[in-house]
C-alpha cells in the first residue's frame, strides 16, 4: 500500500488507518461522527495527498482539455476553477475531477486517487491521437505532490494565518482568504510554489492546498497549529465520506463508473454540450433530449432502521414490490441522525416522495424520495 | 487500553460472558466498541431464538459498516437489552453495563471452559 508524506503525522495523532484506493489512510482519529461535527460547525482538517495531480499545458492544452473532458474550459479564466468529468465514447465516466487554468496555456486536473493510472493512460492515449499533440504537454505529478483540505465555517477566522502573503500566480489576491469560491492562486513556501483554491468536498466553505510532497508536513503542521484554537481538528475519510454523502457530491466507483452517464448521476450541468465536440458527447447529447433509463436518487429511511449502505438492493412498494435498483452510497447522517443514502432506480420512482424499500438484512425497510442534498450549508 | 473487567469471560470474536446461574449476560467488549467506533444502531435477537455458539445472532451498526455479532455460547434467549436499542450510544458510552445486548438460558455450559480470561483476553488485544 502506498502512504502519503502524513503518514507520520497521522500515526503521531493516533489515526486509525485502512486502505483507500491502494493508499494507507486514517479513516478517523477519535470519531467519525466529532470529525464531522468539526467540520459543519467549525473546521475540520484532512489530508487528500493520495489524490492525483496531472499539469496539462502548451498552446494547444486548452483544445485538448476540451475535447477530453465534459465542462467547459473556455469558461475558466486565469486562476478560475471547475468540476468536470472525463467520459469514454459510451459516456461513461472515467474519472470526475477538478480542472483549474493555473495559467493562459497551463491547466491542473485534480483526479481520484484509485484513477491515476487509467486517467493518465487515457489521457495520454488520446494525446496520440491528437492533431495537435505536439502543443500538449502532459506531466503526471501525483507521487511529487501532496495536498490538503481546510473545511468549515470557521476556516476563513484563519486561513490568512497560514498563508499571510500575496499570491504570485493565479487569481490575484492579498490573501488566501479573498479567494472566491472556485478560485485558485499560488503562494510561496519557503522556497516552492504552493497552489491554495477556494474548494472542497464536504459543503463548506474551505480551501484546497495543492503542494510539493517534501513541504507537505510544514503545511499540516502550520495549519494545525494555527487552526487549533479556531477549533479545528484533524479528520479522516470517514467523515470526508458523510459529509460529502450529506451534500450528495457523487464518489468514484459508487455514483459514478465507466458504465455511469453524467446524465444519469444528474451531473448534466457540468456537461457542456454547447462547446463542440468531445468524447461521449453524441450519447450524452441524446440522454438530455430523451432522458435516461435510470436516474440517480437520494432518499432518506422514514422509520428507525439500521443505515442504508452500498449494495443494497432498492425496492417499489404498493402491492406488487419489485427489486429496481440498488445503494450505491449510505450511511447514518450525522448531521440529520437519519439514515441517508444515493441510489439508482428507473424515472417514474425518482420523484421527490416517493415511497422505496431499502432492503436489509431480508427485510424492506422503508424509505423515501428527497430533493438533493440531504445538507445545505446556511449562508 | 481498553478496560478489561476481571469477572467476566471474553470470546476471540469480542464479547464479553457474565454467567449468573444458568443464565449468561452477552455485550460487545470495551475495546470491541472503540474498534467499532460510533454505534448508531444496534439488532437483537429475538426472545425464543435458540442460538448455538458461533452463530451472528446480532448487529452493530456503526456509522462506516455493520458488523456481526457472534454468540460466545449455545442456548435460548431469555431477554434482550431494549435501552440499547433505543439508545445504541449506551454500547459506546457502557459496553459491560447498560449497553449489554441480550441473556441466555445456557445449554451447554460446558462452553464457558473455552472462553478467554482477562488476561488472555488482554494478551490478544494487545497484539491486534
Amino acid at each position: 500500500m502506498k502512504r502519503t508524506p502524513l503518514y507520520a503525522a497521522h500515526m503521531k495523532l493516533g489515526g486509525k488507518l485502512i486502505e483507500f484506493g491502494g493508499w494507507e489512510m486514517p479513516v478517523q482519529y477519535t470519531s467519525i461522527t466529532d470529525e464531522h461535527l468539526a467540520v459543519r460547525k467549525a473546521a475540520g482538517f484532512f489530508d487528500i495527498s493520495h489524490m492525483g495531480e496531472v499539469l496539462v499545458s502548451g498552446p494547444a492544452a486548452q483544445a485538448f482539455l476540451n475535447r477530453t473532458l465534459t465542462n467547459d474550459l473556455a469558461r475558466l479564466a486565469p486562476g478560475q476553477g471547475q468540476y468536470t468529468l472525463m467520459c469514454n465514447e459510451r459516456g461513461g465516466v472515467i474519472d470526475d475531477l477538478y480542472a483549474y487554468r493555473l495559467a493562459d496555456q497551463e491547466f491542473l486536473l485534480i483526479i481520484n486517487a484509485s484513477r491515476i493510472e487509467v486517467d493518465v493512460g487515457w489521457l495520454e492515449g488520446q494525446s496520440a491521437t491528437f492533431n495537435r499533440r505536439s502543443e500538449v504537454k502532459l506531466e503526471n505529478a501525483s507521487d511529487a505532490t501532496g495536498a490538503v483540505a481546510i473545511q468549515g465555517p470557521r476556516v476563513a477566522e484563519f486561513i490568512n494565518e497560514c498563508f499571510p502573503e500575496a499570491s504570485t500566480g493565479g487569481t490575484n489576491v492579498a490573501h488566501a482568504g479573498d479567494l472566491k469560491k472556485n478560485q485558485v492562486a499560488s503562494f510561496r513556501w519557503g522556497d516552492s510554489t504552493i497552489w491554495v483554491s477556494r474548494t472542497g468536498y464536504t459543503g463548506e466553505d474551505g480551501f484546497e492546498v495543492v503542494a510539493p510532497a517534501q513541504t507537505i508536513q510544514a503545511i499540516w503542521n502550520q495549519v494545525l497549529t494555527v487552526g487549533k484554537p479556531h477549533g479545528l481538528k484533524p479528520a479522516g475519510l470517514g467523515a470526508r465520506d458523510t459529509l460529502r454523502t450529506e451534500v450528495c457530491y457523487p464518489l468514484y466507483g459508487h455514483e459514478l463508473d465507466e458504465n455511469t452517464t453524467p446524465m444519469e448521476a444528474g451531473l448534466g450541468f457540468f456537461v457542456a454540450l454547447d462547446k463542440g465536440e468531445f468524447i461521449g458527447r453524441s450519447v450524452l447529447a441524446e440522454q438530455k433530449a430523451k432522458g435516461t433509463n435510470r436516474k440517480l436518487v437520494a432518499f432518506k429511511m422514514t422509520d428507525r432502521s439500521a443505515p442504508p449502505r452500498p449494495g443494497y438492493a432498492v425496492w417499489s412498494t404498493g402491492p406488487a414490490p419489485a427489486k429496481i435498483g440498488a445503494v450505491v452510497s449510505g450511511t447514518q447522517s450525522p448531521t440529520l441522525g437519519v439514515g441517508i443514502g444515493m441510489g439508482y432506480v428507473p424515472p417514474e420512482c425518482a420523484k421527490a416522495n416517493t415511497p422505496l424499500g431499502i432492503e436489509i438484512r431480508g427485510k424492506r425497510a422503508p424509505a423515501v424520495v428527497v430533493p438533493k442534498p440531504f445538507y445545505r450549508k446556511a449562508d | 487500553m481498553a478496560n478489561v473487567p476481571l469477572d467476566l469471560k471474553y470470546a476471540k470474536s469480542h464479547e464479553w460472558v457474565r454467567v449468573n446461574g444458568d443464565v449468561a449476560t452477552i455485550g460487545i467488549t470495551d475495546h470491541a466498541q472503540h474498534e467499532l467506533t460510533d454505534v448508531v444502531f444496534v439488532e437483537l435477537p429475538e426472545v425464543g431464538r435458540k442460538i448455538k455458539a458461533g452463530d451472528a445472532c446480532a448487529v452493530v451498526e456503526s456509522v462506516k459498516t455493520a458488523s456481526d455479532i457472534y454468540s460466545p455460547v449455545s442456548g435460548e434467549i431469555t431477554e434482550v437489552n431494549q435501552a440499547v436499542v433505543d439508545d445504541p450510544a449506551l454500547a459506546n458510552s457502557e459496553p459491560y453495563e447498560d449497553g449489554w445486548f441480550y441473556r441466555i438460558k445456557l445449554s451447554n455450559p460446558a462452553e464457558l471452559d473455552a472462553l478467554l480470561g482477562p488476561e488472555q483476553y488482554k494478551v490478544q488485544i494487545s497484539g491486534a
